[in-house]
């Protein structure tokens, strides 16, 4: 169960599970499960397969019977007899081969299918995760989950599931046939295989290990290019491309080697089925003739025997091969349905969850503790009610818990000790459309996505028309920086919205927050990057804006703090002061009062 | 706006391409485009690689005219074989011993047969010896026709692994060169999926490979034998051939555009899928999840669309290769029986061209597997190519800086630059720190410091004037030394998932003394030290185990480390608390630091430690002086300035908003 690629110390049942516990068959049987398309129409795809590996059989004999019969006639050639066989033979090659891409075209639509709601179910539920368990995998490892972990599995579902259900169809049938002509023989061949079929468990553990190693080495790949490509800045000014050149290149390299590997036991496993049947062979005619001599048999049985033996060994070979080329597919479900089988631990309580009224929020941290996994509790024993309507200012050193309280306030995180409740509700009982309708955070680091600027404010509003959007503007005083935008709404943003300055880019966070028009409001940090006049413009719109709202502000900028109802004071992890602000400062030797000093000597 | 350059008509140059050794990429950055106009809209692979097909030759001539894809496919495959002769001869060998022994095992049966199972039959004896070489002779077989499949198809896979590793590193190393501008107009998810999928499909091909090869032997002497039997029926049964091949043409000309969108639609769900899960805080935030599951099912569906298509079209594929020796075989059979009767054959050669045929359609089906890969073979290596062949790496010249402790010069001269060519952004900025003065930029929201800042570190070239450090210009100097000198500490930090040292160091040679020392400086030593695992604690992707403040304060950490000559910092204490950060400022004081200093701020205690603040507005410098000269003689910045204690007055004046 571990997923290599976490970097935090995280506990069980936060990770991302690498789905590498299950077992093959049980792989499948979840595959299956999750996507319930595998399963249409499955009866006439099977029908077709055998008809289609049917005419492997059928179509030699034809054409041995047109040989036998019509050209090697016994009074010589018969010409009438030779054209009626062939044309029933092309006729059953001709329905064979229909058969046949019948039957792929069916398994392509089928697993296509299938792997297409794979993918988006998993999708989905990486986002139902919660956020710290969607930090135990970096993104490139995510994204090979839902992309080239996938794309693995439909070749298998193509050109081997089904076939290889055939496959072992062919060799019952075989076996039944070696049978009928001699038990014994047929028991000879059955031994030289033995060994084979007892390998092949050992082989399919190694196989399956292997490319286990292989899927998550090309996430760790992906990791390693994605990392420097997004801080492609960082990596230039500081020209480290030789290190981080060589990061990847030892990514690539282990994705190298782990597939070597793979394919060499792919190779050995599937050679020695060749020499199996090199055995049986012998085994056939030494055996068939110490028979003959107890006049058990005949020369002639044995020599349609060691025909026979080819109709068995064709596919046992097969088999083999598909077994294991599963493996590298197998691996690769397994890791999609590892996102599926992991908790989504902050449970939406579904249609029993409670609607939160609309109007002002009021908040409530009832003994709320908390610690990331596998670290020290950062916050301890806090106890804070905010009433409906507030304006309340967050403020503490940096690493003091500003941020965490924040993400336990929107149901980010649940915490590790106590309960977070909104006008009483415990925020767990809380249907989550409702919570996030009422409740919007700003995050510390703003992201926004590579398109408009209207398509990115309308994250926080779906139907918001353009000029809802420049009305929002206005109201928080940002209408002449979008009117002064050269594309103005339709400006691209860049990738996680990198063609605008830091300061613009929280200025569309903000407006994305605003035109969501939710209860409560918590910004954390959210104009850090924007200038002191603009900000302060934002400020006093806000607080007109936030009247019969309840707003949590996170700043260091103690501006806020001053024009708030009410600051709270965090400090390593607690509570250690609250009341407004000329309260606080007039605490002598306070945490508050000492923040404010440094404040003022700062920004005069 | 594109930075493509075309490759001439020849192979040769394509094939440096692919004898990808990093200098000789390096030797073929072409100097003086990299001030080009910038798009704002990104373009994707698919775009550029269009032009690339159109104007580059090897892959672009024929497009579209059918026959063109195999023949694209064999020159990618033919790129492989140039690259990795040896393994790919090995593999083929393999082959080649895996179809004789095929054959061979057919002998030893008759053999057998004739020398062994009938004379014991009929003498009712039969020696040992027999029996062991009965033994020893299908073993042998057996055992050499293993060796045969594992070279066969661990050669392939060697070969191909390889291939897909020269690849990754090429392109790595283009993106990793490639400026920031390029960065900008392609996507992370879309760059992850051409160093992974495309070159996956790019050498596909690879592992039906040896097979097809080996069995062109075996197909040309049943060829031959068919001839030596019988001319007419010979060239009857070949009639086969011309139909596979007008197959193989319908199959690549239906499959080949469906390959392409497929490939493309990859690209296209990977960048939906990073960019969601790059954003997955404000997904959560705002509960969106529903409208990004859609966005990506749409994509997500519009490939399984396109897969279906293209199965589809190899589920015809392959079966039509089955059959078309098979009926191959009935037509000469029919045939046969004719010319027997008029005399013109003998019955016996009838048998042995049509058993033949039969033999030759292993061959067949084998060179079809190869070819059904081929049509997204040469997909995938288009979109590879097309990275390859972006051009607009950085010029650097040889110019080194000086190795002093003591402060750098830095020198603007009439700098201008435009991200988007209709908008210039800096106009005519000019400006002088001398060594070990502190200079601090202040400006409004988007006025433009950041760029500037870039401009500096050489993130961009300006687009006219000049920057020089102690005199000489930034591309004039060679690769690497502008970092020996000038660190900068980036508005939005950006930690690697890395240990704390490997991020403050970032590999450069200094001892954990001197990384305590710079984080001692940022202020981060405390909650370092209170880490648990110390300078080895991992840090997450992008730092996600710190604060906002602990991450600022560990790339503060990390250009404080390299004792720059000039340290540029652009706003890099935003988050940080007040406290902290005159803690910070006070270290840079002290501790020796005589680097030249330029600071993006607002904070007034930050820009009190300047000699001298320039106020950019509107693209250019507006006024420069001391912060108390500005103060009185410019009113907009002093506005921009003062706004919190206006707010404290209670007194914010309203003409002064106006004005900025
Ligand atoms: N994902 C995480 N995993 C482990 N530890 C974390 C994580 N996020 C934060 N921490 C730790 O928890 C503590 C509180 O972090 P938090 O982000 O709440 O601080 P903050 O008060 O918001 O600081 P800042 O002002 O710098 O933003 C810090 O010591 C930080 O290192
Ligand atoms: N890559 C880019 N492509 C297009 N436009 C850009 C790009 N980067 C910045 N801009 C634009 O250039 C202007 C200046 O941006 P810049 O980041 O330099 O501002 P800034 O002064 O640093 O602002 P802030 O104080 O918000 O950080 C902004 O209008 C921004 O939208
Ligand atoms: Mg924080
Ligand atoms: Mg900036």
């Amino acid at each position: 169960m571990s997923t290599t690629t976490s970097a935090t110390p995280a506990t069980s049942g936060t990770v991302l599970d690498s789905g590498e516990d299950f077992k093959a068959i049980d792989t499948i049987r979840r595959g299956v499960r999750f996507s319930p398309e595998l399963k249409e129409g499955i009866g006439l795809t099977l029908v077709l397969a055998v008809l289609a590996s049917l005419g492997q059989v059928v179509v030699p004999i034809a054409v041995q019977q047109t040989l036998d019969r019509g050209l090697n006639a016994p009074g010589g050639p018969d010409t009438s007899f030779t054209l009626a066989a062939a044309l029933v033979a092309a006729a059953a090659i001709v329905l064979t081969s229909v058969a046949s891409y019948l039957m792929t075209a069916r398994l392509f639509t089928a697993s296509e299918r299938g792997l297409a709601t794979l993918r988006t179910k998993a999708f989905r539920h990486v986002h139902d995760l919660p956020l710290l368990t969607q930090n135990t995998e970096r993104r490139g490892a995510l994204v090979s989950r839902v992309t080239s972990d996938v794309d693995q599995v439909s070749q298998f579902l193509v050109f081997g599931g089904l076939l290889f259900v055939v496959s072992v169809g062919q060799v019952l049938v075989a076996t039944v046939v070696m049978v009928v002509y001699s038990w014994q023989l047929a028991l000879v061949v059955w031994l030289c295989f033995a060994p084979l079929f007892l390998s092949l468990r050992y082989f399919q553990r190694k196989l399956s290990a292997a490319y286990a190693t292989v899927r998550r080495q090309v996430g760790l790949m992906l990791s390693a290019v994605s990392e420097p490509v997004v801080g492609a800045a960082v990596v230039k000014s500081y020209a480290v491309e030789s290190r981080t050149q060589a990061r990847i290149d030892e990514a690539v390299a282990a994705h190298q080697s782990a597939s070597t590997r793979a394919q060499g036991f792919t190779a050995f496993s599937f050679s020695l089925g060749g020499v199996s049947a090199g055995l049986a062979n012998a085994g056939v005619l030494i055996v068939g003739i110490w028979l003959g001599f107890g006049d058990d048999i005949s020369a002639g049985t044995v020599l349609a025997f060691a025909y026979i033996v080819t109709l068995f060994v064709g596919p046992v070979q097969m088999g083999t091969q598909i077994l294991t080329d599963a493996q590298n597919a197998i691996a690769g479900w397994r890791r999609v349905i590892g996102i599926l089988e992991t908790p989504a631990d902050l449970v939406d309580p579904g249609p029993e969850g409670r609607v939160l009224p609309r109007g002002p929020v009021d908040i409530r941290l009832a003994g709320v503790g908390f610690a990331y996994p596998g670290g020290p509790p950062v916050l301890r024993d806090i106890d804070l009610e905010i009433a409906a309507g507030r304006r309340v200012a967050v403020v503490g050193e940096t690493g003091s818990g500003k941020s965490t309280i924040a993400k336990l306030l929107t149901r980010l995180m649940d915490p590790s000790e106590g309960a977070v409740l909104l006008d009483g509700i415990d925020v767990r009982d809380i249907a989550q459309a409702s919570l996030r309708r009422s409740v919007v955070l700003v995050p510390q680091e703003g992201f926004l996505f590579d398109d408009t600027i209207a398509a990115n404010v309308r994250y926080g509003l779906l139907d918001a028309t353009d000029d809802q959007i420049r009305a929002s503007a206005d109201e928080l005083g940002l209408g002449d920086w979008l009117a002064g935008l050269p594309a103005g709404l339709e400006t691209m943003v860049g990738q996680r919205g990198e063609s605008l300055s830091a300061g613009e880019r929280q200025l569309v966070a903000l407006l994305r927050a605003h035109l969501a028009d939710p209860d409560l409001l918590v910004l954390d940090e959210a104009t850090s990057a924007v200038d002191p006049a603009l900000e302060m413009r934002i400020g006093r719109a806000l607080e007109r804006l936030m009247s019969g709202r309840t707003s949590v502000t996170i700043a260091h900028r103690l501006s806020t703090a001053e024009s708030a109802d009410e600051v709270v004071v965090v400090d390593h992890g607690r509570v250690v002061q609250r009341g407004p602000h000329a309260v606080l400062v007039g605490e002598a030797g306070s945490v508050y009062a000492g923040l404010h000093a440094s404040w003022v000597a700062q920004s005069s | 706006m594109l930075w493509v350059i075309a490759t001439p008509d020849n192979a040769g140059n394509r094939r440096s391409t692919w004898d990808s050794d990093p200098h000789r990429l390096t030797a073929r950055r072409r100097p003086g485009i990299a001030s080009g106009p910038r798009a704002v809209a990104r373009e994707t692979t698919d775009e550029v690689q269009e032009r690339v097909t159109q104007r580059s030759g090897p892959w672009g001539r024929k497009r579209g005219l059918s026959g063109s894809t195999t023949r694209q496919g064999f020159a990618v495959l033919g790129v492989s074989i140039r690259r990795e002769p040896w393994i790919f001869t090995l593999s083929t060998l393999g082959s080649v011993l895996f179809g004789a022994l095929t054959v061979a095992d057919a002998w030893v049966l008759g053999w057998s047969t004739d020398n062994v199972v009938l004379p014991a039959f009929e003498d009712g004896e039969i020696g040992s010896g027999m029996l062991v070489a009965v033994l020893a002779l299908f073993l042998g077989v057996a055992i050499l026709r293993a060796v045969g499949i594992v070279a066969r198809r661990l050669g392939a896979g060697v070969m191909q692994y390889r291939m897909q590793a020269h690849t990754r590193r090429a392109v790595t190393r283009q993106y990793l060169a490639l400026p920031m501008e390029w960065h900008q107009r392609h996507p992370t998810g879309q760059l992850l999926s051409n160093a992974n999928s495309d070159v996956e499909a790019a050498w596909g091909p690879i592992a039906p490979l040896p097979m097809a090869v080996g069995t062109v032997a075996m197909m040309a002497i049943a060829v031959g034998q068919m001839f030596l039997a019988d001319v007419v029926l010979a060239l009857v049964g070949l009639l086969v051939f011309p139909v596979v091949i007008l197959a193989n043409l319908a199959y690549q000309h239906y499959s080949s555009p469906l390959m392409t969108r497929a490939q493309q639609l990859r690209a296209e769900l990977s960048e939906i899928a990073h960019e969601s899960f790059d954003g997955a805080m404000v997904v959560k935030t705002l509960g969106r999840e529903g409208e990004e599951t859609r966005r990506f099912a749409a994509k997500a569906e519009e490939l399984r669309d396109v897969n279906i298509r293209a199965g589809r079209i190899r589920a015809a594929f392959d079966p039509t290769l089955a059959a078309l020796p098979n009926l191959g075989v009935l037509v000469v059979l029919a045939v046969g029986v004719s010319r027997v009767l008029g005399g013109a054959s003998d019955a016996g050669d009838v048998v042995t061209v049509s058993y033949l045929l039969t033999v030759v359609s292993f061959p067949i089906r084998s060179i079809g597997w190869l070819l059904g890969e081929l049509p997204r073979s040469v997909v995938g290596f288009r979109r590879v190519t097309s990275v390859l062949e972006a051009r607009g790496e950085m010029p650097y010249g040889a110019g080194r800086v000086a190795s002093g402790r003591g402060g750098a010069a830095l020198r603007v001269e009439g700098v201008a630059y435009a991200h988007d060519p209709d908008q210039p952004l800096l106009r005519d900025v000019a400006f002088e720190v001398p060594p070990g003065r502190t200079v601090a930029l202040v400006g409004a929201t988007a006025s433009g410091k950041t760029t500037l800042v870039s401009l500096l570190t050489r993130l961009v070239d300006p687009d006219d004037g000049r920057i020089l450090l102690d005199g000489t210009d930034l591309r004039d100097l060679a690769h690497g030394e502008l970092p020996r000198a000038v660190a900068v500490v980036p508005q939005t930090a950006f930690l690697f998932d890395d240990t704390v040292r490997g991020n403050v160091t970032l590999g450069l040679d200094v001892s954990d003394e001197e990384v305590w020392a710079a984080l001692r400086t940022a202020q981060a030593d405390g909650f370092v030290a209170a880490l648990p695992a110390g300078l080895d604690a991992r840090l997450g992707e992008r730092g996600t185990s710190l604060s906002g403040g602990q991450r600022q304060r560990i790339s503060l950490a990390r250009a404080l480390v390299r004792r720059p000559r000039l340290l540029v910092l652009d706003d890099a204490t935003s988050a940080v608390d007040p406290e902290v950060e005159a803690r910070i400022l006070a270290g840079l004081r002290e501790g020796g630091h005589d680097a030249t200093l330029v600071v993006v701020a607002y904070r007034k205690a930050t820009i009190g430690l300047a000699d001298e603040v320039l106020h950019l507005s509107g693209g250019r410098i507006v006024s420069r002086g001391t912060h108390a000269e500005l103060l009185v003689t410019d009113p907009a910045y002093a506005h921009l300035v003062n706004a919190y204690e206006q707010q404290h007055d209670g007194t914010a004046p309203v003409s002064a908003e106006v004005q900025a």
